[in-house]
């Protein structure tokens, strides 16, 4: 099961639907971006699994995996800077009452 | 003594109960981040799903994306996202509805898209090896310092243009009322 890559790309599969369902779901802004952060590492998740079975990928995996670990702090960082400027002028962190471009 | 692959007796290999146990463990912890009605301990399972998933790189044979995500990951993300929930949860937040309206409708949508990757991955034959290869850190130490330099660089400078920007959006400003009034 371990040496499997089917396992690790089903699992990953999973954990991206997950973070999909929070991401749709949830009404918290904060409960979104954690959801993005699930989906991203369910991404990782799929390159490195990739890299750890086709032999020449190997290295380039990890690298790219890296990467993407240095982005999603650079996007967690800005994202909640946002939330908490939005919530500075709103007074709620629900994203369902930011809707004054409504009408 | 050296302990063997596999159980004695029973004949299971320790990498696959490993990977089983961190398997359950990441899905579970990711379930309560997105159902649970108290968001301090949706950042609490989520910092449980992501140590799991160390547990899984380490598993696949990569210990320095592991020891990167205990990193970053739990010692960085996690306590910025638990330091943004105290700053903007109110008093009633976890009484209040956790769900948007359509909540049905997205564990449908995100249910087929699971059901769908999990499909397409078991009916693909992958070019792919039945063995995990262990990535050594020197290899990717000389891929990232020499085929992907600029990509590393490119990086470093988003990061400092990222930290730049969230002071930037995140600061009081004592000053922008009047600002807007005139």
């Amino acid at each position: 099961m371990s040496n499997s890559l089917d396992s690790y790309l089903v699992l990953s599969g999973l954990l991206f639907a997950i973070g999909t369902f929070g991401f749709l779901a949830r009404r918290n802004a904060i409960s979104m971006l954690m959801s993005i952060e699930l989906m991203i590492n369910a991404v990782n998740l799929t390159i490195l699994a990739f890299g750890a079975f086709v032999p020449p990928l190997n290295g380039h995996a990890a690298v790219i995996a890296l990467l993407v670990i240095a982005v999603a702090a650079a996007e967690a960082t800005v994202g909640l800077a946002i939330v908490v400027a939005i919530y500075r002028n709103r007074k709620t962190p629900l994203v369902d009452e930011y809707d004054s471009m409504k009408d | 003594m050296p302990i063997g692959d596999s159980i004695p007796l029973l004949g299971i290999r320790w990498d696959d109960i490993l990977f089983v146990v961190l398997a359950a463990t990441l899905l579970v912890s990711a379930l309560l981040v997105v159902t649970l009605r108290d968001i301090i301990r949706c950042g609490l399972a989520l910092i449980v799903s992501f140590a799991s998933l160390a547990g899984i790189y380490a598993l696949l044979g990569d210990p320095l994306v592991a020891a990167t995500q205990v990193l970053v990951y739990i010692g960085a993300i996690s306590i910025l996202i638990l330091f943004a929930i105290m700053m903007t949860q109110t008093k009633d937040a976890p009484t209040r509805l956790v769900f948007q309206t359509q909540a049905w409708i997205a564990a449908g949508a995100s249910a087929v898209i699971g059901v769908v990757i999990a499909a397409t991955v078991l009916a693909t034959t992958w070019p792919a090896g039945g063995q995990r290869l262990w990535t050594a850190t020197a290899d990717v130490a000389h891929l990232l310092f020499r085929d992907y330099v600029l990509p590393f660089e490119v990086v470093s400078v988003l990061l400092t243009a990222a930290v730049v920007g969230a002071v930037y959006l995140a600061r009081r400003e004592p000053s922008r009322r009047e600002e807007d009034r005139s």
